[in-house]
């Protein structure tokens, strides 16, 4: 040892500065078990992403034979052949019609909870835990809701019932969407807007209705994209009723679906009918994928926008 | 303006209130019948008039609790990952990549489970069974890998996306400071996670869990696709089983009786007690933190 | 060598073998009194260079925040680094811990030798760095638990474990915190003053014993009061460790400081660059500084 360590030791210190800067005490066996944490959260994370990959490639691979442009523009025919088109349409409808009724009352309520209620109200606390609670439901539970609320009283199954289960369940989330982006509207805006005069209302409806439509537009894709992969709601309420070959648009009548497709075409013994299924399944997680992709892109550029 | 949003506010609430009311206004006979027998018998046998939910109730709970067993730990690791660990860019694909795995439908994974994991499970499980079989709960493996094990699968890879998305929002709010203060103290990364983010952030990574757990519980078609549809208590992790939800999804369209849908009904109602106190417990646990469902 | 001098050095060298043998079994830190009387060895110590900064300029992408900048740091010692804002007083001193790694675009030229080791060598273990030179921040950020725990954490990360209690004690008595917190160790550090927070800081930094003890303008957070207990800490504390202070405050320099380096900006090229403009005693700094740039910075003249 130096006489400089030496006297380092002299004067108490539990380790030699002048020593090179390499792990000294535990420092190697510590640095090791961070490293081991580090491998091990990478792993869950790569894992993760296989898994993704894994499912996507599954239903990739299985339904691509199924896939032709006549795939989605014809009915289906015999007990395997042909197209999803009624599905693909009754679906698109369903959502639609989900989405008229979960939509705007969706933004008014984020309205509602972020323009008119103090911070303090215990109204809009109680309606936050509303909120929560109905977007915690199950989905299968909604069905049967929907299904004691509108297909009893009607004596029959219909896409309307389906619709308004979806509504159901679309609706916390454009609550909290609303809600969120609703809060990322600068305050000054609303200040500069009670500034001049301007009423409540007045000022929502062309000052911060436009500010966060870009958010608002995007949670209305997430949650219209969400309610389109349903099948419970669907199975309860808007199962039955329907020709699987024809094409179906009364609302109040049954109206075929892309995920009822699916969750009865796996029922069939012919292996033409699983194909068709799994066909039916990539189109669905294509359209939910594009719809994913495109609200982020939106949500980034409204970011982009407001200066966040 | 704000009669129409508050319009708004009264008809969530109501709605709320009614989806209560027709569970129990429908499952009005089967309650009349079997009262809160229902909640002990483990006997579900429509065709004999006999219902009772126990064996259901367990198999939600044990594949809920797979799930949630298996997606805590690989939740947090992706979110310790995400939020302190990856190179930025990686940070960028990475992170939406795990929130698509909840966009994925249920059906999907129904599908998906039923087609590729139970013959993959199926070709697992008599491993496992002989290397952990001296614990009852690793029986003898099923006949095709359809199973309460599958199911709590499937479960865990949807239930993730919730725990880790909600976890890495909570580890980025821990400030800086905090950690620059760990770090400059000679702490190793792992000391600083363990140290400072964990213990901050605990209740509401916990409330995440709960959510999660949640999930699980109400989740019908995908389970139903892989858990058999077997209306006993399974004695083993590999027995296949049913739950609430999926039993529901597999006989409402064909109920043998009135009495039978009504029994669903109360089936249903129970599973929304069930759903009502872990999520009264997330909101009771979380405090301060509004760790409330991420949409954006 | 006469018999004198053979008897002499025998017994010196059996005291240190002593002392080492006590220093190993004990791992307590030496409560601080006096400096240590006049000692060969120990005086060589006391002014020798820790610090060799050699042409050091940092860059943040594209920015330079820091010109070329050169001093020495010597032990035993509180250099202050003072200047206007903006100069790059902060870049540098956490330069010296490697606490701007994380920031993304940094990039150094130039060495810092560390008791004539680089700082960002090849084989310097970042987190050993941090272990030998601590740093206390501007805002005080003391950590979501009790007193005793925030000054504990990092002695137990070490391995520290015995005689604890102790360890805390002492840091605590060295931060001129212990009076006021000795009854309650337990209580959550949140509940502090700012003015007890940054003590808590200080104390939580010296509990592992470093060998240097960075200070990112410690007092600018707090009040008078405050602010003058931390001062008179810096005295005592120089004794054990060697410091190095940033402050905007330049009669806290002229106060606590032995050495001073005045930082400033300099203008004549493409863009505003920090400076070391000049680094002396403090003495000369505040009565006959050399350029006069550092002259109008002490008058008041700017800042």
């Amino acid at each position: 040892m130096s006489a400089t360590s030496e006297t380092a030791l002299l004067e108490g210190m539990p380790f030699d500065p002048t020593a090179p800067l390499t792990p000294s005490g535990n420092l190697r066996r510590r640095t090791s078990v961070s490293r081991f944490v580090q491998i091990t959260a990478t792993a869950a994370a790569v894992f993760a992403v296989a898994v993704l990959l894994i499912v996507l490639y599954g239903v990739v691979s299985r339904g691509a034979s199924a896939l032709s442009f006549g795939f989605v523009i014809h009915n289906p025919s015999g007990l395997a052949g042909g197209g999803i088109f009624n599905s693909l349409l009754g679906t698109l409808e369903i959502v639609a019609i989900g989405a008229l009724i979960a939509l705007p009352i969706g933004i008014l309520t984020g309205l509602y909870l972020t323009e008119f209620a103090g911070p303090r109200s215990r109204t809009a606390a109680a309606l936050r835990f509303a909120l929560d609670i109905m977007a915690g439901l199950p989905t299968i539970i909604v069905g049967l809701f929907v299904y004691g609320l509108i297909v009893i009283p009607q004596h029959r199954q219909s896409g309307f019932a389906g619709a308004v289960a979806l509504a159901i369940v679309m609706l916390p989330l454009m609550a909290r969407s609303s809600q969120e982006v609703l809060l990322l509207v600068p305050g000054s805006l609303r200040e500069a807007a009670d500034a001049l005069g301007v009423s409540r209302w007045r000022t929502v409806l062309s000052v911060i209705l436009p500010a966060a439509f870009g958010g608002i537009l995007t949670g209305a894709i997430l949650a219209t994209a969400r309610a389109a992969g349903e099948t419970a709601p669907l199975l309860i309420c808007d199962s039955i009723g329907y020709n699987p070959f024809a094409t179906e648009l009364n609302p109040f009548h049954g109206v075929p679906s892309v995920s009822m497709f699916i969750y009865q075409s796996y029922d069939l013994p012919l292996a033409q009918a699983v194909t068709r299924a799994w066909g039916a399944a990539f189109v669905l997680m294509m359209l939910i994928l594009i719809a994913n992709v495109l609200a982020r892109l939106i949500l980034a550029r409204s970011r982009a926008k407001m200066g966040r | 303006m704000f009669g129409l949003c508050a319009l708004a506010g009264v008809l969530v609430v109501l709605t709320l209130v009614d989806v209560v009311l027709q569970l129990v206004n429908n499952a009005q006979p089967a309650i009349s019948k079997f009262g809160l027998g229902f909640v002990t018998s483990s006997t579900w046998q429509p065709n004999f008039g006999v219902e009772g939910v126990l064996a259901l109730l367990y198999g939600t709970v044990v594949i809920s609790l797979i799930a949630v067993v298996l997606a805590t730990p690989l939740g947090i690791a992706i979110a310790l990952y995400l939020s302190m660990m990856a190179p930025p860019r990686v940070r960028t694909v990475v992170g939406p990549l795990v929130e698509l795995l909840a966009a994925v439908p249920s059906i999907i994974y129904g599908f998906w489970g039923l087609v590729v994991l139970v013959p993959f499970i199926d070709k697992l499980e008599p491993g496992l069974h002989s290397a952990l079989g001296f614990i009852p709960l690793f029986g003898p493996a099923s006949p095709i890998g359809i199973s309460v094990f599958t199911a709590g699968l499937v479960l865990t890879v949807m239930i993730l996306p919730i725990i880790s998305a909600l976890s890495r929002d909570l580890f980025l709010t821990v400030p800086s400071e905090l950690k620059d203060g760990a770090a400059a103290l000679g702490a190793t990364q792992w000391e600083v996670i363990r140290g400072i983010v964990l213990p901050t952030t605990v209740s509401g990574v916990t409330a995440a869990v709960v959510l999660g757990l949640g999930r699980a519980l109400g989740e019908a078609i995908a389970v139903s696709f892989v858990i058999g549809d077997v209306t006993r208590i399974p004695k083993s992790l590999f027995d296949p089983g049913a739950s609430i939800a999926s039993e529901i999804a597999n006989q409402f369209t064909s109920p043998v009786n009135a009495l039978h849908t009504a029994s669903m009904f109360y089936a249903g109602l129970v599973l929304v007690v069930i759903g009502m106190l872990t999520s009264v417990a997330a909101r009771t646990i979380a405090g301060r933190f509004d760790v409330s469902q991420r949409v954006i | 060598m006469t018999d004198w001098d053979r008897t002499a050095s025998q017994i010196h060298r059996a005291e240190e073998a002593r002392r080492r043998i006590r220093i190993r079994t004990e791992p307590v830190l030496p409560v601080i009194t006096a400096p240590p009387a006049g000692n060969g060895a120990a005086t060589l110590q006391e002014h020798a260079v820790v610090f060799d900064i050699r042409n050091v300029s940092i860059y943040y992408g594209q920015n330079r925040a820091l010109a070329g900048t050169s001093l020495k740091i010597y032990r035993n010692q509180v250099t202050a680094v003072i200047g206007p804002s903006g100069c790059g007083k902060s870049t540098f001193i956490r330069s010296l811990n490697r606490m701007n790694d994380a920031i993304p675009g940094f990039r150094i030229e130039g060495q810092v030798l560390y008791h004539g080791h680089d700082l960002y060598g090849g084989n310097a273990n970042r987190v050993e760095v941090r272990r030998r030179i601590g740093m206390v921040f501007q805002k005080p950020n003391p950590f979501p638990k009790s007193i005793y725990d925030n000054v504990a954490w990092a002695a137990r990360n070490l391995g520290m474990k015995q005689r604890l209690d102790d360890r805390v004690e002492q840091a605590l008595r060295q931060s001129a915190l212990w009076e006021e917190v000795k009854d309650r160790l337990k209580d959550s550090a949140l509940g502090l003053s700012g003015g007890q927070q940054q003590r808590l800081c200080i104390a939580r930094a010296i509990a592992i014993e470093p060998d240097v003890l960075l200070l990112d303008e410690p007092a600018s957070a707090l009040d008078p009061v405050a602010t003058a207990s931390i001062e008179e800490l810096m005295h005592n504390l120089k004794h054990r460790f060697t410091i190095v202070i940033v402050t905007h405050n330049m009669q806290q320099a002229a106060r606590v400081a032995d050495r001073t380096a005045f930082f400033s900006l300099d203008m004549t090229g493409p863009a505003r660059v920090g400076t070391l403009i000049e680094y002396n005693d403090t003495d000369t700094i505040f009565r006959s500084a050399a350029d006069p740039r550092t002259r109008d910075y002490v008058a008041g003249k700017f800042g």
